[in-house]
């Protein structure tokens, strides 16, 4: 079935009264975004409802992107046909024969908005449902909870004839939240805690620390790969990699086994909130679960959070692994975050690392290194990467064995 | 030339040549180093891994890589005798395996194993009701071939199957090594087959690789103890040239599987019409569906196989005594003998084998080079007096 324009309904933002029309915006705006290769595409954002005009762009390729674009409720691949009845006719059977498996129930729902039409809405449901009888078999007609309803909307230029509801991903559009950064490892949990924060309508950008020679370029290249199936969710996403090499090597060189981890992550934060602030961001996002390893317990988090006033969200604080790692499997995450290359979080990590640190201890081990020195040269080494839908990193040779094979 | 031996070996297919030497040349890191040459080796032995799981039906950690037939049936076999000694130290298998079969299991009847081999029928095949004699709770192994590579029998796998389904601990082997391809396969690798073995250079595949199958959570002791390749069961640094070879060998192989079995059973069928009612002439393969189409063997009456093999090869003809691995050093075919044949008969028989390759024009060419020869050695003598 060719269809020829999707009709998008929204999600909560419609109750959010006066900011609507931004809201509509950003929406429009982002849905843009992940349709960019199909210039084609005519887009009218309205009040209500978005109009996507397809113009021969293929439906069954939009449709995966749209799952992912947060804002939207759902949305119907619809068919638009000129005003006269045998068309009507045809395209509701051929959508029907599509669509229809044995045992489900439908139902015919006309709204008419060009009240000169030839036919009125008991009319058409009538006519239409008639025709559908007359030429299907075992057709099961419910008036209350159908399985399926042909909605056709006859408007002033033609009639619109669709029979699908499909699921959007809900949430606010990314962008209508405001800025943050997110603090992205290559683990499982900071992947889910990202996809989130994208989901309440945060526009984020990723800050990845690595540690060359002691991580490698594949830890670094797996972490900017899963931004790139997070960017799915978001149209883009600026990927920020800070080297934390020589931080790490003089807080080993200098502090005391059991501060290790805490001072680090003091640092880390610290790194984190200055990016923000530089970027105008309003909070930091972590993929932190309580209580999950030592620098998760409420101790550890107290201790390191010391560093800064700025809002941090753990959008996964509470979760359960299992809970986190379904979560990961159903975005897409899961299977590139498991691959085993270390980061930097791994290494350097203390045999013995301090679950209940104290915040005097660590302000005062911390007092011995130039802290300002090492945040300094470390933000100078920066580097910033724009990340798009699907971008792929890690050498994929799967198509040369293919070819191979 | 008319290439009439393929079970022996196969001419390697250029497209699997081209992939051998392209990986030769330019995936030739060790899939065990850590530098990205060696993850791009890694990489490609993983894809072939995967690709061959996918076309066998098998999961992709069942499939382990050998340096052929003969290593994977020792493998299947003495690992398995090794590693459950604890359990029993009974052994059993056919009197017409392959010699890497037959010979791995005299081996270990030296180091004191107790083996069975089960007897055959005129066709060449074992009875189930055998089988169900000899298991006793001794028993760890039970090792028969998928098809039998002098005559063409393929064995009972099936009703093997089901009697050892209700004996789980015995490790089933299936020497599968002339099977692959020839749309039989579901006959001779069934889901109660625990250990199968295949061997590249029999389906256009390169020399000097094959494959273990081995069922997950089977324990076998490895024979090759070294650098903990192939999940530490089979030491040494991959054939990676030759494993893709061979992955690309089987994909191509089986795209074309049913179409080539019915090739190969035309050839068969037109060279067995004109042989059958030859006064001299005993056929050990027929054509029905308890043989594989791409093999024939028979034999002419007061004359050796050898020569009848030598007087082919005048005419450009190639094809063999009997299994080519036992055609130097005797002349009786093992299998024949393992069917009560006459020893004249047996001396007198050879093998045809055919592929995809082959032609009907050659089979033509083939019956009418043969009527010349027969029409010389008949009156000698002395047929259909």
């Amino acid at each position: 079935m060719k269809y020829t324009e999707i009709m998008v309904r929204y999600g909560e933002l419609s109750t959010k009264g006066k900011n609507r029309k931004d809201f509509i915006g950003r929406l429009a705006g982002n849905v843009t975004r992940v349709l960019r290769d199909f210039p084609q595409i005519e887009l009218h954002p309205r009040h209500d409802r978005m109009h996507i005009v397809l113009n021969d762009a293929p439906f069954a390729e939009i449709d995966q992107r749209l799952k992912k674009v947060f804002g939207i409720q759902t949305y119907s691949p619809t068919i638009k046909v000129e005003k006269t009845l045998t068309k009507i006719e045809e395209t509701a059977l051929a959508l029907m024969k599509e669509t229809y498996q044995e045992g489900m129930t439908f139902k015919v729902n006309t709204k008419r908005s060009d009240h000169n039409f030839t036919y009125d809405t008991n009319e058409l449901n009538q006519l239409v449902g008639d025709y559908l009888f007359k030429n299907m078999s075992n057709l099961k007609v419910e008036m209350k909870h159908p399985d399926l309803v042909l909605r056709l909307e006859v408007r002033q230029d033609a009639v619109y004839i669709s029979n699908q509801l499909l699921h959007g991903a809900g949430g606010m559009p990314v962008g209508t939240g405001g800025r943050a950064v997110m603090m992205l490892s290559g683990g499982i949990d900071s992947p889910v805690a990202s996809y989130l924060a994208l989901k309440r309508g945060v526009d984020i950008d990723m800050v990845h620390f690595y540690s060359p020679p002691y991580t490698t370029e594949k830890a670094l290249n797996k972490a900017k790969e899963l931004t790139g199936i997070l960017a799915n969710y978001a149209g883009r996403i600026n990927f920020i990699a800070v080297p934390f090499a020589e931080i790490q090597e003089t807080i080993k060189e200098k502090l005391p086994e059991g501060y290790l981890m805490t001072v680090q992550r003091r640092f880390m934060l610290r790194l984190a909130d200055q990016i923000r602030a530089k970027r105008k961001g309003l909070a930091i996002f972590n993929g932190e679960s309580v209580g999950q390893v030592a620098s998760q317990t409420l101790e550890s988090m107290a201790a390191i959070n010391d560093v800064t006033t700025t809002p941090v969200v753990r959008p996964v604080a509470t979760m359960d692994k299992t809970e986190i790692i379904r979560l990961a499997e159903q975005i897409g995450t899961f299977d590139l975050s498991i691959q085993p290359f270390e980061d930097c979080c791994t290494i350097f990590a203390p045999p013995r690392p301090k679950t209940k640190p104290r915040i005097d201890k660590a302000r005062e081990f911390e007092a011995r290194l130039d802290v300002e020195g090492l945040i300094e040269r470390a933000l100078a080494g920066i580097k910033i990467t724009t990340i798009y839908p699907g971008d792929k990193f890690i050498a994929d040779k799967a198509a040369e064995d293919t070819a191979l094979l | 030339m008319i290439y009439f031996d393929n079970s022996a070996t196969t001419k390697i297919d250029q497209e699997v040549l081209d992939t051998y030497t392209q990986v030769a040349q330019n995936i030739w890191g060790n899939p065990s180093s850590l530098h990205k040459l060696g993850d791009r080796a890694y990489q490609l032995l993983a894809s072939s891994r995967k690709q061959i799981a996918q076309l066998l039906g098998t999961k992709t950690n069942e499939i382990f890589f050998t340096s052929g037939g003969t290593e994977s049936n020792n493998w299947a076999i003495k690992g398995t005798a090794l590693q459950k000694q604890a359990f029993g130290h009974h052994l059993i298998t056919s009197s017409v395996e392959h010699a890497s079969v037959a010979n791995a299991f005299t081996a270990l009847e030296n180091l004191g194993f107790r083996v069975t081999r089960l007897p055959v029928d005129k066709a060449g095949r074992v009875n189930v009701n055998d089988l169900r004699n000899a298991l006793d709770s001794e028993t760890t192994l039970v090792s028969i071939m998928g098809v039998n590579n002098e005559i063409g029998t393929i064995q009972p796998i099936e009703e093997i199957s089901d009697l050892l389904t209700n004996y789980p601990n015995i490790h089933f082997h299936v020497d599968n090594v002339q099977a692959l391809g020839k749309n039989i396969w579901s006959q001779v690798f069934t889901p109660r087959v625990d250990f199968s073995s295949l061997s590249a250079h029999k389906f256009h595949g390169p020399r000097g690789t094959g494959i273990l199958y081995k069922k997950a959570g089977k324990m076998v002791l490895p024979l090759h103890d070294g650098g903990g390749q192939e999940k530490g069961l089979r030491s040494g640094t991959e054939n990676l040239p030759a494993i893709a070879g061979m992955a690309k060998a089987i994909r191509l192989l089986l795209a074309n599987e049913k179409s080539n079995a019915v090739k190969e059973e035309t050839i068969k069928d037109r060279i067995v019409n004109y042989l059958q009612d030859k006064p001299g002439i005993k056929i050990f393969s027929p054509v029905n569906a308890g043989f594989t189409p791409h093999i024939l063997c028979f034999a002419l009456e007061g004359i050796r196989g050898e020569t009848l093999v030598h007087t082919l090869e005048e005419h450009d003809i190639y094809t063999s005594t009997t299994s080519a691995c036992a055609s130097t050093k005797t002349d009786q075919a093992s299998t024949l003998v393992a069917m009560h044949v006459d020893d004249k008969e047996a001396t007198s028989a050879i093998r045809l084998s055919f592929d995809e390759t082959n032609t009907l024009a050659e089979a033509d060419e083939f019956i009418s080079v043969f009527d010349q020869i027969y029409r010389h050695f008949a009156p000698i003598n002395h047929l259909g007096e």
